[in-house]
């Protein structure tokens, strides 16, 4: 089979997309969903905002609130934050550590597709009776009498998506473990590479729980199970306990790759070594385990006693000081540098004081007694959005311009750039800022209006104008995407000009089998050590030119996925009396998915050769074949 | 790979299953599912304790009541030998014995499935007294953790017989012995859970 044949067509493309197992592609998909998924979330936002600009609005519903609440802070977590951080990861650590592709082509494919058919059976609730309104959170004592199908589209929708994630994390565990190129020792990788590494960890770890709550919670509504049935002997606080045992982790997946992009970024925009990078890896891995000792802190009011709550209230606090120490890392590799405020780098500093402001209410928090006064009001939310929308969503954006070159090839326009970053800075601290005195003023989380009489008018009226900034700053992002795209100006290996690490070594994009040979690592930023020694190659090589293997394309996962979003609505309509069908469809989704898994077990699938003849072709072309079969 | 090339037991190398790069890929692999399966069962387990003999009020059934250990602990000794006899086939499989490899993997499917029996057996056995999984609290955690575990038999059963049926004719090369060494490893995880429940569940259900 030669490699290297190109299809032209339309058709031909989409069929690539669909049964692609190339890391970069696979990145690419994950970033349009998670975008997709991302303006989807916004919009929620913008109405959550219109409804509450002046008191006593009817925009819109109690009822309709409370979807709309529950759906933009579960779209925005699983649908939209973690697949947009899984496209960097996608994206990047396999170039950083030097390696062809990830360890399991074929799961990363299954990975994205679970992910979203989950996605898409999550938002079909909308059209189908209306959506979950029970929270992101979905605690068992609403969720159990929420009326209609919305929570069991959310629990159904959730464990398919969370199936996909497991599998990405336990093949980025496996990639960076095995695959990494000669001389690329741990204590080498980039930073990017490390946060990637123990996110995965944490993915491995905290999303079973979540899966199993998950399944409690589809077994008592739609099969009558009784695990939180409190007339039936069953207890609410077990999904309380198993939501944040998943949850609390689920913020340091969130954080901890955002951390490592900022890390790239202060290092390539400072022109200097990371400071500190043995604590700064030592601070990731500090964060990742103290990460699962601290979910009661979700649960302070729930009354579990004065030992508990000092436990983890004294845990929660240690974990500050692992993220303080990366703070310093980060400042201490600013000092001194030779600074580009480039679009990536004001980002960078920009989230500097934002996450600081988040991290420093979340300390207060800690506090038991204080978190009393705190809990369900508007300081609450307050505080997640300036560590989640400070810390991981400016990481986003900030990885959208860093990264971009290395994934399409051309360059986002800076002054758009800077456009975005104003708009949507000043407007995230005009709209998260003013509603820490909102809650401190008493106004409580999840209310869906407000009496005038109040006093929260104002306050909320400039948090819905800073909304409407923010969507400002996103719009014109998109404008840029589309103006760099049209324009289609090529970039170089290394269109930043300070590239520290392997990604940058190799063109933009890179050929679909990454390095035509592997690279030998000989330090810590292997591509600036090169550089600085004036090697124009960029790296040096630890193998000959010789024969490349690489996986074959397969549309076995789409399939598999495809037979989950078929049975989650069997077990959806299983006890509905007006659909006797539900039971057959949960066999045939269940059968599509264990079928395709049996022809993907039985069916030999060894993979091709690129040869050497092929390789030497393709580089006097500029070394930057798409992969197209 | 080429799966056309011949083994003998002297050129078959002493570590098959992660002789490739592919094969070194699925044992770290696996061994990290297996670490998120544990968590699963962590998660079952914990649930199982917290609503342990909770139902209605008018609810009769406890775990002191309901269980009975001679048929648990028949069940666990068949589950524990075919781990055995599933050793005894890897055994093989190393020294490139692809027949007697089949042959104890044949045994261990058949003791496999002779505990799925008994507790299906089981399972009607209580549905019968009227412990159903709707019942209460208490059977919902039962059901729930017990059958998970079944399930995961089932799941090793269907994946000893499908590696078994499709390399019968071909026998072990590089490309089926890591599947061959990690269905062993699936069987082996699968018992080490059991023995839990028949702690946790069993044991403490009916003496703690």
């Amino acid at each position: 089979m030669s490699s290297l044949a190109q299809k032209k067509g339309f058709g031909a493309f989409i069929w690539d997309y669909l049964t692609t197992v190339d890391h970069k592609k696979i990145a690419i998909l994950y970033l349009i969903s998670g975008g997709f998924f991302f303006l989807v979330g916004g919009l929620e936002a913008m109405m959550i905002r219109i409804q509450l600009m002046k008191a006593g609005n009817d925009f819109l519903s109690a009822g309709l609130y409370n979807e709309i609440i529950t759906m933009h802070g579960t779209t925005m977590i699983f649908l939209a934050a973690m697949p947009l951080l899984l496209a960097f990861m996608n994206a990047v650590m396999p170039l950083q550590i030097g390696a062809r592709d990830v360890a399991f082509p074929f799961l990363n494919s299954l990975g994205f597709w679970l992910f979203f058919f989950g996605g898409i059976f999550l938002n079909l609730s909308w059209f189908m009776g209306g959506a979950p309104d029970a929270g992101w959170t979905n605690y068992a004592s609403l969720a159990l009498a929420s009326e209609g199908h919305g929570i069991d589209f959310y629990s159904l929708g959730l464990t398919i998506s969370g199936f996909g994630t497991l599998i990405a994390g336990i093949n980025f565990l496996v990639t960076i473990i095995n695959m990494r190129a000669p001389g690329m020792t741990y204590m080498r990788m980039p930073l990017f590479t490390w946060t990637t590494f123990v996110a995965s960890a944490l993915i491995l770890l905290a999303f079973p729980p979540l899966t199993i709550g998950l399944f409690f919670m589809v077994f008592d509504r739609l099969f009558d199970a009784n695990f939180f049935v409190v007339e039936m002997g069953g207890n609410t606080i077990i999904w309380e306990h198993l939501f944040w045992i998943f949850g609390h982790p689920e913020v340091y997946i969130l954080i901890l790759p955002a951390f490592g992009i900022f890390s790239e970024i202060f290092a390539i925009f400072s022109r200097k070594r990371l400071f500190g990078y043995t604590a700064l890896v030592f601070a990731t891995i500090l964060i990742g385990f103290y990460g699962f000792m601290v979910w009661a802190h979700h649960m302070f009011t729930v009354g579990l006693g004065p030992t508990a709550n000092a436990v983890f209230a004294l845990a929660t606090m240690i974990i500050a000081v692992p993220t303080g120490i990366k703070i310093f890392n980060w400042l201490l590799t600013i000092w001194g540098g030779s600074i580009s405020f480039t679009v990536p780098m004001i980002y960078a500093v920009a989230f500097i004081p934002s996450f600081v402001a988040g991290g420093v209410t979340g300390v207060m928090q800690a506090m038991a007694p204080l978190d009393y006064q705190l809990h369900d009001s508007y300081f609450i939310v307050a505080h997640f959005h300036y560590v989640i929308v400070g810390g991981v969503v400016l990481g986003i954006l900030a990885g959208t311009h860093l990264y971009w070159p290395k994934m399409f090839g051309t360059m986002l326009s800076e002054k758009l750039g800077m456009i975005t970053f104003w708009f949507f800075f000043i407007g995230f601290h005009l709209t998260f800022f003013i509603q820490h005195f909102l809650g401190l003023m008493g106004m409580p989380r999840r209310v869906y209006t407000f009496g005038a009489d109040q006093g929260w008018d104002l306050f909320n009226m400039i948090s819905s104008v800073g909304a409407l900034f923010m969507a400002i700053g996103v719009l014109v992002l998109l404008v840029n995407v589309v103006l760099t795209q049209v324009k289609n100006v090529r970039v170089g290996n290394d269109p930043w000009g300070d590239g520290r690490t392997l990604e940058w070594a190799i063109p933009s994009p890179p050929p679909f089998y990454n390095f035509a040979q592997t690279p030998l690592v000989r330090g810590l930023d292997t591509y600036w050590i090169e550089k600085m020694e004036g090697n124009k190659e960029g790296m040096v090589y630890a193998e000959p030119l010789g024969d490349v293997h690489m996986p074959n394309g397969s549309i076995i996962p789409l399939i598999m996925s495809f037979g989950m979003f078929v049975a989650a609505f069997g077990a959806l309509y299983f006890l509905d009396d007006t659909k006797p069908w539900a039971l057959a469809v949960l066999i045939i989704g269940l059968g599509i998915t264990f079928g395709s898994m049996l022809v993907r077990s039985l069916k030999d699938d060894l993979g091709f050769h690129i040869t050497k003849e092929e390789l030497i072709e393709d580089a006097k072309r500029g070394g930057n074949t798409d992969g197209l079969k | 790979m080429d799966l056309n090339k011949r083994y003998t037991a002297q050129s078959w190398p002493d570590h098959p299953e992660t002789a490739t790069l592919e094969g070194k890929n699925k044992f770290v692999g696996f061994w990290l599912l297996l670490a998120a399966e544990t968590v699963t069962f962590a998660s079952l387990f914990a649930t199982y304790l917290a609503l342990k003999d909770r139902g209605p009020d008018a609810s009769e059934f406890t775990a002191a009541g309901l269980f009975e250990l001679p048929l648990v602990f028949a069940m666990t000794m068949i589950l524990l030998t075919s781990s055995l006899t599933s050793v005894y086939a890897m055994h093989h499989m190393k020294n490139h014995n692809f027949k007697a490899m089949q042959a104890w993997l044949g045994i261990t499917v058949l003791l496999g499935l002779t505990f799925l029996g008994l507790e299906i057996y089981e399972f009607n056995h209580y549905v019968h007294l009227g412990f159903g999984f709707t019942t209460s609290a208490f059977s919902s955690a039962f059901f729930t953790l017990v059958g998970t575990h079944g399930a995961h038999v089932l799941f090793g059963l269907s994946w000893f017989i499908a590696l078994m049926v499709r390399n019968s004719k071909r026998g072990l090369n590089m490309y089926n012995a890591p599947k061959f060494y990690l269905a062993a490893l699936y069987w082996h995880f699968i018992d080490v859970v059991w023995v839990f429940i028949f702690t946790v569940v069993y044991l403490m259900g009916v003496i703690g």
